[in-house]
Parts: structure tokens; C-alpha cells; sequence
């Protein structure tokens, strides 16, 4: 008796609990997407059919699955912020955004998810926009396949594409964001998956971290952005088989790292940086596998940099190797390959017999007066280089990679 | 003054040292290209060899030419012709026929692999107009020297002393005056510095184009806009000019007054 009354109210529950389907289109009975939401109940599905919808202040308090049926479009016509999540376990899904508000002393957003676990953010196009999506102290959430295409001009007056804050165990995954100020932005973030994105032609950075440990990013492009990726105060993030490509101007860098400890950096390629990477104040920090072709400097050490090793890089055709601004060194190099590496191999075990010098006098000079870099590939420039090869005054003289590589390693 | 010009020409022509010239050129454009497959990177490299190598040559044939046609020189001398046309005569046959290596040995390798499909183009034509100016000057300030010194020993050492400065010891010193002054603004000292220096001027000229820029940084952003801008390319060419101008007045001037 007692099995059948659980069983008979567990089958009551589960009927309250179906999820309807509640249907949104211009010519509907419910042509808003707000007052689908009030008639909503909990676990329900809403379909917006495509059409075109004006409507900002859009507040999702309850956990819904709301989906766009061949990209419907929400028009915040400039108006604020237009949709806004603070329940858990919501899902938004194929919906075209446009046209979100400017403010000055609020950080509108596209979509905003406000203290929230579980949420799934998924095949949105976001355009004209300010913020695109802003994560807020919500966890366990998912954000993927969403395409984010600003028109930011100035820095001061333009927003992120996808901004995580205080937000742990988001996953970020195949976005495309282009024509922002940051195309992703991760500030207090732990525990985050950001993978498979291209972020390109940012105002500021492609990819930038604040404050943020734990992370993994894997498998990116960031193309031409104002500044490169920029991963500041982090502990502890793992950074694999990524792309830096094309960040070339006079304040350019493909990944700046400032206080960054115990990192991972494996299977990066740098190409046609101005800097490759710029590092100051990182310890800890593996550097193995990465290609570092055609940057003005591959790597520009700053300073309070120690026990990092850089294993088994290629560094191509870059105009310098490694600058380096004290005569301190405790970083490692080992096996490397160098493409301006002139020693040779007698014993023919892939290991040139000599070792190899990656700083040379000219990068520390430049170091010093960066107003001499206009002797770059001058005959006198080269004839110093070679006899601070011969016997090193002013570059750190256990600098050394012992064991160049004579051939590109490869992995 | 045009039959001396064509006499030069065709004698250097005819020598065996204007076609190791070109053959060195020739067979410099075509290994750089078809073994680097890259013709942006082989304009760098070329870049290099130009800088360095055509100077030297300007200076050394310079010198040689005219010492060695010092009797012919003078048999022209007792001719009713005027000096200014003997010597300018020379020295035009002298640095066009070199010019006419330069470029015909580089452009014909380029053109057979497909220049005028490339982008290229630009900063090829800037080479060799650069390269060319390098001539001119270079051989100008070589008859000067040798004007001005009967030894032979002694010109050939003033000459080779010419280019080491210029080539090098120039840049050593421009190297430590900036870093004596760190202190001080050096956007326009650098920028007066390459100006002088008709090395420095070209090897910048080339490097801004093929937009090394990015890596000079705040020096680099004056520069861009100084040399990158039509003025700055007018100015720097007009350097460039008035180091061949006023060399060559002064052979003039000096060729008039000289005892012979």
C-alpha cells in the first residue's frame, strides 16, 4: 500500500514537472518573449520562431529552456541590457542579438548571467553590442558555438565578447568573437575550459586573465588584435597548442605574461609577433614544444623571471632570439632548436657540439637605448654580435643552451 | 664630354672585371631565390649584400679606374677639350657601367623568376634604386680621393679607410653616441645620424618598407612617419642626391685647378 501511494505520488510530481512547450512568434498568442516567461513554469521550453522582437529587460528567473528556431532577432534597440539570467539550470539557444545599450556606468551586456549554476549559452550571434556575455559569480556553466561581431572603435567606449567574473568551472568553447575591446575576458575565474575559440582583430587583447588559476586554454586562434593575449597574476594555467598570430604594431605582443607562476606552455605557435612572448615576473614556467616563427623578438624576458625552462622550441627567422635585461640568469634552455644556430655536429646525434648563445649583444643594447634598434642589420651591428659570441662581456655568460638541436624538432 | 662617357663605358665594358661583377650578381639573385623559394626574404638578404658590398666596389673601382687610365687621362689632357668633361666623362662611364651591373645581374634573375607579379615589386625597384645611388656616390667620393693623391699606395688606403668608416666605424660611433646620451630625447639625433650617412640612410629606407617597423618600437613610430610619409621619401632621396652632387662639384673644381 504504502509502494503504490509513493509510486502514485512520484507519477503526480513528474506530471507537474513536465516540461510544456510554449511557443513565441509575431502572429502567436504570446508574441514576447517576456510574457512567455511569466507563463512559464519551471523546466519548461520556449521556442521563438523567427521574427524579429523588440524587447530589452528581458529577466529569466526561472530555469527554462529557451530556443531560437532559425535565428530569431532580439532587438535591444540601444535600449539597455537585454536578457538576464538568475536562475539556475537555464539554457539559451540560437538567438540572434542585436542592438545593446551603451552606458557608462553600467556594463551592459547582451546576455548576462547573474549568480547562476548550470546554465548552457549556446548558438547565439551577437551583434552590435557593448558587452556581449557576461558571466557574474555563476558556476558550472557552458558557453559554445556562439558568434560575437562588434564594431568597437575606441577602447574607452566599447566592452568585452564574452567576460567571466568571479565565475568558476565555465567552459568557453568554439566561439568566434572579432571587433571588440577583449574578446575574452576572465577575471576571479578558476577551473575554466576555454578551447577551439578565435578571437580576432580586438581593440585591446584577444584573450585576457586576471586573477584567474586553474585555467586551461587549448587550442585557440588570436589573429591581429591590438594587443596580443595578455594572462596577468595567475597561477597555475595551462596553455596548449594555441595560435598567436599577426600581432604586429608598436605595442603589439603575442602573449604577455605578468605574474603568472607553475604554467604550462606547450605546442604554441607564434607567428609574426612583434614580440612573441613578453615576460615579466614568471616563475616556474615550462615552455616546451612551441614554434616561434618570423616575431621581431620570439622572447623578451623583463625581469624577476626565474626557474623556467624552455625545452625542445623551434625559434625560426625571429630578428632576436631572446632579450634579456639583467646578467642574472636561472632560467633553463635545453635542446632547442635555433634557425641562426652556426655550430656543427661531428658525432651526428642531432646535438650541435657547440653551444649556443640566444642573446646577443645588439637585443641587450636595445634593451638599454631602444633608440639604437635603427642600426638593426648594420655590418657593425653584426661584428659586435660575433665577438660577444666569442667571449660574452655584457650578456648573462651562463645563458647557454647546451644541447642545440641542428635539425626542427618535431612532436 | 659624351664621347669620353661612351670611351669609359665601352672600355669597362669590355673588361673582365665588370662581367665578374654582374656574373657575381647574377649568380647571387638566382641561388637566393631559387634555393629560398621566398622572395621578401630574399630581398632581405640581398638588402644586406647590397649595404655593404656595392659601396666597397663603388670605392675600389673608383680609385683603380682612375689610376689606371691616369696616362690615357693626361693624353686627353693635351687635347683642346675641357676638363670638366674628361673627368665627368669617366666618372659617369665608371658608375654606369657598375649601375648597369648591379642592376642587370639582380633584376634579370628576378624577372625570370616572376617579379612583376609580386608584391614586391616595390621594395625590389627601391633596392635597386638605392643601390644604384650607393654607386654614384661611392665612386664620386673615390675620384675625389684619388684627385687629390698622386700615391697610389696612399689613395687605395684613403678609399678603403672611406668605406670602413662609412660602413662601419660610422655606425659604432652613432652606436655609442646614443647610448652616451640615453638620457636626452634621441628621436631627432637618430634621425639627423642616419641622414648623414648615405649607408645608414639606405639600409633604413629598406628597412621601414619592408616593415621591420613594428620591432623599432617609439623610434620606429618617428621614423615611420618621417621616412614613410612622400615628403620623407623626397628628402631622404634628395640626400641621397646631394651626396653625389657634391662630390662631383668638387672633382670638377678640384680637376681645374689640379697640376697634372
Amino acid at each position: 500500500m504504502k509502494k503504490t501511494f509513493v509510486f502514485l505520488l512520484a507519477m503526480f510530481m513528474a506530471y507537474l514537472n513536465y516540461a510544456q512547450n510554449i511557443e513565441v512568434c509575431n502572429t502567436c498568442p504570446i508574441s514576447t518573449l517576456k510574457a512567455a516567461i511569466n507563463l512559464a513554469n519551471d523546466f519548461d521550453t520556449i521556442t521563438v520562431r523567427k521574427g524579429t522582437y523588440k524587447e530589452h529587460d528581458v529577466l529569466i528567473n526561472k530555469p527554462l529552456t529557451i530556443v531560437g528556431e532559425n535565428y530569431p532577432v532580439i532587438d535591444g534597440e540601444l535600449k539597455g541590457e537585454i536578457i538576464t539570467i538568475t536562475s539556475d539550470n537555464v539554457t539559451v539557444d540560437g538567438l540572434f542579438i542585436i542592438n545593446v545599450g551603451t552606458s557608462y556606468t553600467e556594463d551592459y551586456a547582451a546576455i548576462r548571467v547573474r549568480k547562476s549554476k548550470h546554465f548552457i549559452i549556446k548558438n547565439l550571434v551577437l551583434e552590435k553590442l557593448f558587452f556581449g556575455i557576461y558571466i557574474e559569480k555563476s558556476n558550472y556553466g557552458k558557453v559554445f558555438h556562439n558568434k560575437i561581431i562588434g564594431d568597437a572603435v575606441a577602447e574607452y567606449n566599447s566592452g568585452n565578447g564574452i567576460q567571466l567574473w568571479y565565475s568558476n568551472h565555465v567552459d568557453v568553447e568554439h566561439n568566434y568573437v572579432q571587433d571588440v575591446r577583449d574578446g575574452i575576458y576572465l577575471e576571479f575565474a578558476d577551473h575554466c575550459l576555454i578551447k577551439n575559440n578565435v578571437s580576432s582583430n580586438n581593440l585591446r587583447y584577444g584573450l585576457h586573465f586576471m586573477f584567474s588559476n586553474d585555467d586551461i586554454y587549448e587550442d585557440n586562434t588570436f589573429e591581429n588584435n591590438g594587443a596580443g593575449v595578455a594572462v596577468m597574476f595567475s597561477k597555475k594555467i595551462k596553455m596548449f597548442n594555441n595560435i598567436f598570430r599577426e600581432n604586429w604594431g608598436t605595442a603589439s605582443y603575442g602573449m604577455l605574461l605578468k605574474e603568472i607562476n607553475d604554467a604550462e606552455i606547450i605546442g604554441n605557435t607564434f607567428n609574426e609577433n612583434t614580440i612573441g612572448i613578453n615576460i615579466e615576473g614568471s616563475n616556474r614556467i615550462l615552455y616546451k614544444n612551441n614554434d616561434f616563427i618570423n616575431n621581431g623578438w620570439a622572447i623578451k624576458v623583463r625581469g624577476a623571471c626565474y626557474t623556467n625552462s624552455f625545452l625542445e622550441n623551434n625559434f625560426l627567422y625571429n630578428s632576436f632570439d631572446i632579450a634579456y635585461n639583467s646578467k642574472v640568469n636561472d632560467n633553463v634552455f635545453d635542446k632547442n632548436y635555433w634557425s641562426s644556430y652556426t655550430g656543427y655536429d661531428l658525432n651526428k646525434d642531432g646535438i650541435g657540439d657547440v653551444p649556443y648563445r640566444p642573446v646577443k649583444l645588439f637585443s641587450y643594447v636595445v634593451n638599454r637605448t631602444p633608440e639604437t634598434i635603427i642600426l638593426l642589420r648594420s655590418l657593425f651591428i653584426d661584428i659586435i654580435d660575433f665577438s660577444e659570441k666569442v667571449s660574452p662581456v655584457f650578456t648573462p655568460d651562463n645563458l647557454l643552451d647546451h644541447n642545440p638541436l641542428t635539425k626542427r624538432v618535431t612532436w | 664630354m659624351l664621347k669620353i662617357l661612351k670611351y669609359s663605358f665601352f672600355d669597362l665594358m669590355r673588361s673582365r672585371w665588370s662581367y665578374v661583377y654582374f656574373a657575381f650578381y647574377l649568380l647571387l639573385g638566382i641561388v637566393l631565390l631559387f634555393l629560398n623559394h621566398d622572395l621578401s626574404k630574399a630581398v632581405i638578404t640581398l638588402m644586406n649584400v647590397i649595404i655593404v658590398l656595392v659601396p666597397l666596389i663603388g670605392t675600389i673601382f673608383g680609385v683603380m679606374y682612375y689610376y689606371n687610365s691616369k696616362e690615357f687621362t693626361e693624353l686627353l689632357l693635351a687635347q683642346p677639350l675641357k676638363r670638366s668633361s674628361i673627368f665627368l666623362g669617366q666618372y659617369l662611364g665608371v658608375s654606369l657601367s657598375l649601375s648597369m651591373s648591379l642592376i642587370l645581374g639582380l633584376g634579370i634573375p628576378f624577372i625570370l623568376y616572376g617579379l612583376f607579379k609580386s608584391s614586391v615589386i616595390w621594395d625590389f625597384s627601391l633596392l635597386l634604386i638605392t643601390g644604384t645611388f650607393l654607386t654614384f656616390i661611392f665612386t664620386a667620393l673615390a675620384f675625389n680621393i684619388a684627385l687629390s693623391n698622386e700615391n697610389k699606395i696612399k689613395g687605395f688606403g684613403y678609399a678603403i679607410l672611406l668605406w670602413l668608416f662609412l660602413a662601419i666605424i660610422y655606425d659604432g660611433m652613432f652606436l655609442m653616441s646614443l647610448i652616451i646620451f640615453e638620457d636626452y630625447p634621441l628621436d631627432k639625433l637618430s634621425l639627423a645620424g642616419t641622414m648623414l650617412n648615405p649607408i645608414d640612410l639606405s639600409r633604413t629606407l629598406i628597412l621601414l618598407k619592408l616593415d621591420i617597423s613594428a620591432l623599432l618600437g617609439y623610434t620606429g613610430a618617428i621614423f615611420k612617419k618621417f621616412f614613410g610619409t612622400n615628403l620623407g621619401l623626397i628628402i631622404s632621396f634628395f640626400t641621397l642626391s646631394l651626396w653625389v652632387i657634391l662630390p662631383v662639384t668638387r672633382i670638377v673644381f678640384k680637376s681645374k685647378k689640379k697640376d697634372f
